[in-house]
């Protein structure tokens, strides 16, 4: 815990939020990617402690939330297979697809287990080899070397009774579809660093160069994310556009080189749906041909979904920035975790959990 | 939810078309257990005697006044460091009778056990429960086993019920919390929720966390004899710090504020609920408390807690504020203050 003291450290942080007070000139909209780093701010209140011209919008970064609602619909139909063992991460327990989300198929009756690691899941595989057992591999570039490995060893060990429904995502994609919307805001982003920390930031040069826009790479904790503004603004004051690491204690250019080996030998890139923001191209990781016999929507005969999305839910509108979550009229009201009507309000990394864990604020507009 | 239901029609006052079914997180200490108590239990069983909002009943009796009180314990796993199913029954009971200013003196228990359980480790179990309750000072004076058939039970369930002597002239209760009350806590939070975690989710973290349950009558039985003027105590069980002092602020019709400097964690409590994504401020204790009391007293009582083996590191964690709103805030170490709500259900652990 040393090390997130420091990072936490008062001076430190009101130190860097007089410097970001001090060269700010103009207004400035940043975006902070990671659903990690939106909590962080609502948490420690960092967003109070910036001049009024900076303004702060969330990003798609929180993989629950955006993972798409026919794969939830698909999750939810396997884990009420009598025959399944259905292992999950908490966070996606509570989202709901269509109609349901899988706590309640774990209340009918579903074999739903919470994991912590995608090996978790492969352990029960092992311990039960007459039942099937089925992680649901959700997340950014962040957790996809444990799934892949986790493959790898499947497939090493010759266990058959193991697949995955798998959902991982890519952030550099996710940044340029915001980027190409008409009418976007953002200036400047706060690349993710438990991301970069994988994929390192090689990828993100085209990215800054093509749309003018600075990319600094930030960690998590309050100086970190204060020192990702200041080197943001310091480029938009100075007119610059690079990509910056300001979380060099984890992040190298070229990334986790083992993991990414492993990633590649595993999984090919694929198109994926978000959920709230579409069809992006490209924007995904599928597992290879010779990995097929381990794709659960392959191993498994799945009826066909239509997925409903609820028409009340902004969160499209907020995971690309365009809205807050109080000014969602549901936000608060009819939307709350208890009664949750999209992910954004779920995950422990949605921007409208973190509005109303932290500030619960009632809907501006209702 | 405003509907009421008529004299006669069995309807149940549950939104049932978001729950059909109760969940894990019905049990999880937050928002959503209070709807299922208060619309289900509270309804159901209204009584007069039944006081609202706290640990234990208060009923007076040709003679004097006692307080009532249950608990049911589900742990697993059944041993944990720190302390194990049969001695945490007989902690939580003797804790609940204490939050109502009584002195803890019987106590009954239910077993439920599942077939096919070790001879062995029901021994134990029974034997820690009697140690607990030599150590707290309370008789277990009557009780009754069930078995239930395998796949049917997790080992053991516990219930235990509790009676406990109320003083002539004694109230203490959550509508006696006033403007400016300190509240004080007796020591660092959150480890029996994290002792748990990191013995059952088989983590691979060496377990360093020793669960904090204790029987607190001892300390509190001091605490009353001293002479301090006690508003309210709550313990710090399911939904941690910040369920109890939502509760209390609910009750009470006051907004608290607490300090976060004035939260204390063990590094390895903080560290593993860093890693799991969960604030230690919500995790469950089996031998904390909430105490509240005027700021006149503080002193006093920090002085008599802190020399108390179960009150070492005692300290002040907030204050009662005027407003009416019933809200809970933390004032961060940084300046801006942010509400500390009660949790919805469970706290899921964060995937990245």
């Amino acid at each position: 815990m040393k090390h997130v003291e420091e990072y936490r450290d008062p001076e430190a942080v009101l130190a860097l939020a007089k410097e970001i007070k001090r060269i700010t000139t103009k207004p400035w909209t940043i975006m902070e990617i990671c659903g990690g780093q939106t909590h962080s701010i609502v948490r420690f209140g960092i967003d109070e402690l910036l001049p009024d011209e900076i303004t702060l919008v969330h990003g798609p970064g929180c993989p629950v939330c955006v993972t798409g609602v026919g794969l939830i619909d698909k999750a939810i139909e396997l884990a009420r297979n009598p025959e399944l063992i259905f292992c999950s991460f908490g966070d996606m327990m509570r989202v709901p697809g269509s109609d349901v989300d899988l706590l309640a198929v774990k209340a009918e009756g579903g074999d739903v287990r919470m994991v912590y690691s995608p090996m978790d899941a492969l352990q029960i595989a092992e311990d039960n080899p007459d039942k099937e057992v089925l992680f649901f591999a959700v997340g950014f570039e962040t957790t996809a070397p444990a799934t892949a490995m986790t493959v790898a060893q499947a497939k090493e060990k010759g266990i058959h009774n193991f697949s995955l429904l798998v959902a991982h995502v890519l952030v550099p994609p996710a940044m340029e579809a915001i980027l190409s919307m008409p009418g976007t805001q953002v200036q400047g982003f706060l690349a993710a660093g438990h991301v970069c920390a994988v994929t390192g930031y090689e990828e993100y040069h085209p990215i800054s160069e093509k749309y003018a826009i600075p990319i600094v790479v930030t960690g998590f904790e309050p100086v970190d994310i204060l020192q990702g503004m200041l080197y943001t603004i310091r480029q938009l004051e100075a007119g610059r556009n690079e990509v910056e690491n300001t979380y060099s204690r984890i992040v190298r250019p070229e990334g986790n080189l083992a993991a990414m080996k492993l990633i590649g030998s595993v999984f090919d890139v694929v198109d994926r749906s978000w959920r709230g923001i579409g069809e992006i191209a490209a924007s995904g990781w599928g597992l290879r041909e010779e990995y097929h016999s381990f794709d659960a929507e392959r191993k498994f005969n799945l009826g066909q979904q239509v997925a409903k999305e609820n028409p009340i839910c902004l969160s499209g509108q907020i995971l690309q920035g365009i809205t807050k979550p109080h000014e969602c009229p549901a936000f608060g009201t009819l939307c709350t975790p208890e009664h949750p009507l999209g992910a954004t309000m779920v995950s422990s990394e949605g921007a409208c959990a973190a509005y109303y864990k932290y500030r619960r604020q009632t809907s501006t507009t209702a | 939810m405003s509907d009421t239901p008529q004299a006669g029609i069995l309807s149940c006052p549950l939104p049932l078309q978001n729950y059909p079914r109760v969940l894990l997180a019905h049990g999880g200490g937050g928002t959503l257990m209070h709807t299922l108590i208060q619309n289900i239990f509270a309804e159901t069983f209204r009584s007069e005697q039944q006081e609202a909002d706290h640990d234990a009943a208060r009923l007076d009796l040709e003679g004097g006044t006692i307080a009532f009180t249950t608990d049911s314990f589900v742990v697993h796993p059944l041993f944990f460091p720190g302390g194990d199913i049969g001695s945490l029954a007989v902690h939580g009971t003797v804790n609940d009778l204490c939050m109502a200013g009584a002195t803890p003196r019987y106590l009954s228990c239910g077993f439920i056990i599942e077939e096919g359980l070790e001879m062995e480790t029901l021994y134990a179990v029974a034997k820690s429960m009697k140690a607990a309750a030599d150590e707290a000072g309370v008789q277990i004076v009557t009780g009754d086993t069930k078995v239930v058939d395998r796949g049917k039970g997790d080992g053991i369930f516990i219930n235990t019920a509790g009676v406990g002597v109320i003083p002539d002239g004694r109230r203490i209760a959550p509508d006696l919390v006033r403007p400016g009350d300190a509240i004080l806590v007796n020591g660092d939070l959150g480890r029996h929720g994290m002792a748990i975690m990191a013995a059952r989710e088989s983590l691979g973290f060496e377990a360093t966390i020793t669960s904090d349950s204790a029987a607190l009558n001892s300390l509190i039985g001091e605490l009353m004899d001293s002479g301090i003027e006690i508003h309210c105590m709550r313990d710090l069980t399911r939904g941690g710090l910040v369920s109890a002092l939502n509760e209390i602020a609910g009750s009470a019709k006051r907004s608290i504020e607490v300090q976060e400097a004035g939260i204390r964690v063990q590094p390895d409590v903080a560290a593993l609920a860093e890693v799991l994504g969960i604030d230690p401020m919500y995790v469950a204790n089996e031998g904390r408390f909430a105490l509240f009391l005027p700021d006149a007293d503080v002193d006093k009582a920090l002085a008599i807690m802190n020399k108390h083996p179960k009150g070492e590191g005692s300290v002040r964690v907030g204050t009662v504020l005027e407003d009416g709103e019933g809200r809970v805030s933390l004032k961060s170490r940084f300046g801006p203050s942010r509400i500390l709500p009660m949790i919805s259900g469970e706290q899921l652990p964060r995937i990245c």
